[in-house]
């Protein structure tokens, strides 16, 4: 029932985008080729289904974002898990970081294509990044909010690093670290498309590019709709796993 | 000398400039197998002597002894119980009772069955593969003290280890842990701002004053273990306990009953 009522919100909520995309479609004086209507965005899709583009280009995608965010996220949690039990060398790093921190992934682009050229690494570094700091930060922060009482417990029994880690440190700060991970899964898959518009000649954001280029709006706007489509369904797992281990972990259900 | 040896202990905090003596001059001594309360209101210093037995917080005067080695830092051959259990949440309860044995090197097959056993004693068998949110505080505690007993500690100590839980739960408990103290035959230093309490489980009750911490005397409790909360003796106990704590004395006056 309460699945049924949730794919209703789901339902109403598109029928709305739909309808006011074809309304604003009707009245608008721009040419079909630059602002078309859903229904033409929607042969669009079909026609790079049929025609293989669109699957090559979320492959491509897909694997910078799974390289990019996998890597930034494992080196993260890593350091994040390092820095966090180390309070005085993290007082050295914290300034460099926060330094960092704000600045724009997108502002990285043209050093890195510099260095690195047009291709599979922009994407990737950029997604990197964009994922590196907030991870990193978040799970310094879930270090540092232990209770104490777990470490007194691990001392009385004689854990002792490494297995300190494992056993305590990290699945007592995973609440924390979780939420960031799937925090910084948007952020990341919103510059992967910057990065790819950038630095790659292939992929979604390379595919918006070359719409553009080619004045194919109804192809630019059903690639636009297939990120947001991906974006979701990646938030939606990320969410699915976040449950299962916190579950695993003796968390709310 | 005694198992546990403390002379002129004391401890000071520092804070914004200011030192605060949170224990002065506490001379104890504790045998091998015996019951003691840590008994007084809140403040006097009863978990800064605890945790400084345990070897959580030092003292910064005079010694603590154990077997006549100063203790330094806390020991997997003395377990502290806490009053907020101090369970790993992301652990099922039997995991919990297993993390001792894991520091130890026993096989797997071997400490499963150490736990279930020890779950056993403070039954919860039944309980082996829940998740601690899911239990009452009473059997979480009852979880704790089962990973205590589960390393076979020499000493056990609690700070307040029932203070979060309803009277009757508590009642319960203590005539647990009392069962289990006969059988196993452990040192306890227990802290405790409740009276009854710890008339009817000491050997010896240590009472605490505030301003600054220290013992203000120590009470044997001759009622061993077959004790009747509404006896006679017990009443006795207890107001010798009072007459400590609301009358000026003198300084750690041994009383004998
Ligand atoms: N880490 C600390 N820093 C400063 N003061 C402390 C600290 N720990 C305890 N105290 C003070 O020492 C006194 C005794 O504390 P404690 O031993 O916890 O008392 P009790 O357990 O008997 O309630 C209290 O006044 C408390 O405020
Ligand atoms: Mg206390």
């Amino acid at each position: 029932m309460k699945r049924l009522i949730s794919i209703k919100y789901v339902v109403v909520s598109i029928v709305i985008l739909v309808a006011l995309w074809q309304f604003a479609f009707t009245i608008s004086d721009y040419s079909e080729a630059l602002f078309p209507s859903p229904f033409m965005a929607f042969q669009a899709l079909v026609e790079m289904i049929a025609d293989g583009t669109l699957i090559a280009s979320i492959k491509a995608s897909m694997y910078r974002f799974i390289i990019g965010y996998g890597l930034s996220v494992i080196i993260a949690v890593f350091l994040g898990l390092i820095l966090g039990s180390l309070p005085r060398v993290f007082n050295y790093v914290n300034p460099t970081l926060q330094l960092l921190r704000p600045i724009s992934p997108t502002a990285w682009m043209p050093f890195v294509v510099l260095l690195f050229g047009i291709g599979d690494l922009p994407a990737i570094v950029i997604i990197f990044i964009a994922a590196f700091f907030p991870v990193l930060l978040s799970t310094v922060a879930a270090v540092s909010k232990i209770d104490d009482i777990y470490f007194r417990v691990s001392d009385n029994f004689g854990i002792k690093q490494p297995a300190l880690m494992w056993k305590v440190i990290l699945p007592a700060a995973f609440p924390g670290i979780a939420n960031a991970i799937h925090l910084a899964l948007g952020s990341a898959w919103i510059f992967l498309v910057a990065g790819e518009m950038v630095g790659a000649q292939s992929g979604l954001g390379y595919q918006i590019i070359d719409a553009r280029n080619n004045i194919r709006a109804d192809i630019l706007l059903a690639t636009i709709l297939v990120i947001g489509l991906i974006g979701l369904l990646l938030d939606f797992l990320i969410g699915l796993a976040e449950k299962r281990i916190l579950k695993a972990w003796g968390g709310e259900s | 000398m005694s198992y546990i040896h403390i002379e002129n202990a004391g401890k000071t905090f520092e804070e914004n400039g200011i030192e605060f003596t949170a224990l002065s001059e506490v001379n104890l001594d504790i045998e091998k197998g015996e019951f003691i309360c840590l008994l007084g209101p809140s403040g006097c210093g009863k978990s800064t002597l605890l945790n400084a037995i345990a070897g959580f917080d030092l003292v910064n005067h005079g010694s603590v002894q154990i077997s006549g080695k100063e203790v330094t830092s806390p020991s997997t051959k003395n377990v502290t119980i806490f009053q907020n259990y101090g369970l790993l949440p992301w652990r099922t309860v039997v995991k919990n009772v297993e993390l001792g044995l894991e520091a130890q090197g026993i096989d797997k097959k071997t400490r499963r069955e150490k736990a279930l056993e020890y779950l056993k004693l403070v039954k919860l068998e039944d309980f082996a593969n829940s998740f601690p949110r899911q239990l009452s505080g009473g059997m979480k505690q009852r979880v704790a003290i089962a990973r205590a007993l589960a390393v076979e500690p020499d000493i056990i100590f609690m700070d307040e280890p029932f203070g979060a839980l309803d009277a009757i739960t508590r009642m319960k408990l203590q005539d647990d842990i009392l069962d289990i103290c006969k059988n196993e035959k452990k040192t306890i230093i227990f802290v405790t701002h409740d009276i009854d309490e710890a008339v009817y489980l000491a050997d010896r009750i240590v009472v605490m004053t505030p301003n600054p911490g220290k013992v203000k005397g120590v009470i044997p409790v001759p009622l061993h273990h077959f004790r009747d909360r509404t006896s006679g003796d017990f009443l006795l106990v207890r107001d010798k306990i009072f007459d400590l704590l609301n009358m000026k004395q003198e300084d750690n006056i041994e009383y004998t009953i």
